[in-house]
């Protein structure tokens, strides 16, 4: 048994341990992801629960948008980029026990694989469980873009469905270089329908390894961001295996059309002074921005106050808030690309069969991979797979093929679904919000705000999802 | 002072030291020319970013790993322990009692700073929760408005005006930097310089046993206190976000990226 307190996502951790003790933090702008990569690091990854509530009051004092008294949807944040990397204020989560009955797994998923020596630390597929003493019933979920089992909201979740009875197992998003290392048959995530094979094999062998400590009453499955989209893919194979038989399916602020939504995505770099190619000058422009702002101040350490002062002065426009998630998204992808060009040999950025060990320099690697764009690399990289596999598919039927309408027959005819989602998401179209809407009816719930997945740990947003899968 | 300016002068020296990794590591591909990969740094034309001078990285990847394995063999295991058979109430107050301890070097870099405020507050924390906190047990000075603060002798040099050097990864404490760990050695001599003046184990017949069960406990404490996992987030490049990280966070504290 571990304190919950301890665990936490590794940003987080690693910000916590370099950044100083209780209130040790970065600008979230800069790092990249606690909890999910695609979207952009959040207040509450950050450091102390504190911090949270005084960014987030600190977002209210400044951007009191019209509005938010006009409804009865408690979530305070009103802007979409804003709610996306504060989160939500600590105040505003529901408590937890101080300590939960939780233990890693490290599954041999394809008992195989050979693994480069650069990546000797992958010992297998990393997944978190948390359990009851008495049966219950036990729900998977599947990290969002790039995210690891360990991811905050992740976690959040975890324990929220622990303090109500559930069992809980996390799987790390196929995106996620331990997945793609370790469960991945091919080493290429994007394709919906292989990634959720990957993961229903993982969920076997997870179930496999522990069934014989737990009872479990029922099976449920949830997902957010790329996890829920995946969520429907898994929950579909499940109709023709029949091992978990789910009986609920939650998806949390799912990307409609994958493609669109990576576009959406790639959209917010392109407001950057020169264009998305010049991330690195962005970079260490927003650097230098906040280091000076740090100097002509009167601060002690990077902690709440000086961050308090960050927001409260507003030291970063709406576009450079945009392209701070963008970035995020960029380095979140090239470990996806490194990964996997590695694990493939396909000499997209490593040269074609040399062979990296741990002591090597992986610098100019970590710059060309962070350096490429979505568009690269399903151009380049992933449709060219795709094709081999599936001689004759053409670039806009595979597109056609990575959303939720390649299944909508079978969402529609199953009633086990449901839907998270936000108004001002921004990874999500007018349209899409639309589709979601007429293909689940009363099965979606759709707030006011949150941006993207910025109100997932807001206590009415658990406490719907706990009801979801109480029902 | 025109910000913009020395931050070029300071990124610099950091720009030509990438653009030296990349020539390397591009000679060596070179020598094989058809296995280039498709995707190479010559077609960028942006700055690097994350950039910290790190001319001993191979030898800073290997001991990185080290520290893995030291964690997964023998912190990790303990704390484990130490976390399963504590109450979390006892792992408070063993926490509060190794940081009251820490005190004393905030103070002492403080007052070599010339921070008169904080090395007050930092006195005042530590009278506070000696007596009132049962001999550091306990934190009331955190409820009565006095916030921890955090200095080393690191961040002392650093005041002055010494640079951070290469980027350093320690055995057992992990990220550093050339500066950062001889400051590290200078406050294990204060402490220790300390712990034999004041003598606390003077009258035992158990001294030596005594100090190094205080030695451990710090020890374990302190890697309970830690959440850092080596290799945790699964990121192929989680070296250099922990590298930014530190160095950014030490170099901002410090007020050097200003000063030059």
């Amino acid at each position: 048994m571990l304190t919950v307190n301890e665990r936490g996502v590794s940003w987080q951790r690693i910000r916590s341990r370099y950044y100083g003790q209780s209130s040790a933090t970065v600008p979230s702008s800069l790092a990249p992801a606690g909890r999910g990569w695609l979207l952009c690091d959040r207040a509450k990854a950050l450091g102390s629960r504190q911090l949270r509530l005084v960014l987030v009051l600190a977002c209210l004092v400044l951007a009191p948008l019209p509005g938010r008294a006009a409804d009865d949807y408690g979530y305070p944040i009103a802007g979409d980029y804003e709610a996306t990397i504060l989160g939500t204020p600590a105040k505003l989560m529901p408590s937890f026990p101080a300590k939960m009955r939780i233990r890693d797994l490290v599954l041999d998923v394809l008992p195989d694989r050979k693994k480069p020596p650069l990546f000797f630390y992958d010992q297998g597929l990393r997944c978190t469980f948390a359990y009851q003493k008495k049966k219950a019933p036990l729900v998977f979920l599947i990290a969002g873009t790039g995210a690891s089992d360990r991811a905050s909201a992740l976690m959040t979740m975890v324990k929220t469905l622990y303090r109500e009875g559930f069992h809980v197992i996390t799987l790390p998003s196929p995106t996620n270089a331990n997945f793609i290392i370790s469960a991945s048959q091919s080493h290429v995530p994007g394709d919906l329908t292989e990634d959720a094979a990957d993961l229903y094999r993982a969920m076997e062998v997870a179930w496999k390894q522990v069934q014989g400590d737990i009872e479990v009453s029922s099976f449920s499955l949830g997902g957010y961001s790329l996890g829920g989209t995946e969520a429907a893919y898994v929950a579909k194979l499940d109709q023709e295996r029949r091992v978990f038989n789910f009986r609920k399916v939650l998806m949390i602020d799912p990307p409609v059309s994958v493609y669109n939504s990576a576009a959406r995505i790639e959209d917010l770099l392109k407001q950057i002074p020169g264009g998305p190619k010049k991330e690195g000058v962005f970079f260490n422009s927003m650097l230098s921005k906040f280091t000076e702002f740090y100097g002509y101040g009167n601060f002690v350490a990077i902690n709440d106050n000086f961050l308090y002062a960050v927001y409260q002065e507003k030291l970063f426009s709406r576009e450079e808030t945009a392209g701070l998630i963008g970035l995020t998204f960029r380095l979140n992808l090239g470990g996806l690309i490194f990964a996997s060009d590695v694990m493939t040999n396909s000499g997209y950025v490593v040269p074609k069969d040399l062979v990296l060990t741990q002591s090597d320099s992986l610098f100019e690697y970590f710059l060309v991979s962070t350096h490429l764009s979505f568009f690269d690399y399903f151009d380049e990289y992933f449709f060219p797979y795709v094709q081999r596999e599936h001689p004759g598919l053409t670039k806009a039927a595979l597109i056609a093929s990575l959303g939720l309408k390649n299944i909508e027959g079978y969402l529609k005819s199953s009633d086990q679904f449901g839907v998270m989602a936000n108004e001002n998401d921004f990874i999500l179209s007018r349209a899409d919000l639309d589709y979601l809407r007429q293909l689940f009816g009363e099965r979606a719930k759709i707030y006011p705000r949150g941006g993207h997945l910025g109100n997932l740990e807001y206590k009415e947003n658990l406490a719907y999802m706990v009801a979801f899968f109480k029902q | 002072m025109i910000p913009d300016r020395h931050y070029a002068r300071r990124i610099l020296p950091a720009l030509m030291l990438g653009l030296t990794l990349c020539g390397c590591a591009a000679t060596k591909a070179d020598t094989r020319a058809e296995l280039q990969p498709r995707h190479t740094i010559r077609e960028f034309a942006d700055q690097p970013f994350a950039v910290v001078a790190d001319p001993w990285e191979g030898f800073n990847r290997n001991v990185y790993r080290f520290n893995f394995y030291l964690d997964k063999y023998l912190f990790l295991p303990v704390v484990r322990g130490y976390e399963f058979v504590t109450p979390a109430f006892v792992q408070q107050g063993v926490s509060n009692f190794y940081n009251n301890i820490g005190e004393v070097r905030t103070l002492t870099n403080s007052l070599l700073q010339g921070k008169g405020t904080e090395s007050a507050k930092t006195l005042g924390r530590f009278l506070t929760n000696s007596t009132i906190g049962l001999g550091g047990l306990f934190d009331p000075a955190t409820k009565f408005g006095l916030e921890r603060q955090y200095e080393d002798f690191g961040k002392t040099l650093g005041h002055w005006g010494a640079g951070s050097g290469p980027y350093l990864v320690l055995p057992v404490f992990g990220p550093s930097s050339a500066r950062d760990a001889g400051g590290l050695a200078v406050d294990y001599g204060i402490s220790y310089g300390i712990y034999t003046a004041v003598d606390p184990f003077d009258n035992s017949d158990n001294a030596t046993v005594a100090s190094a069960g205080v030695a451990t406990l710090d020890a374990i404490d302190t890697r309970h206190q830690q959440s850092f996992r080596y290799y945790e987030s699964g990121y192929p490049f989680e070296y250099y976000m922990v590298r930014f990280f530190y160095h950014e966070k030490r170099e901002i504290e410090s007020g050097r990226s200003l000063k030059q």
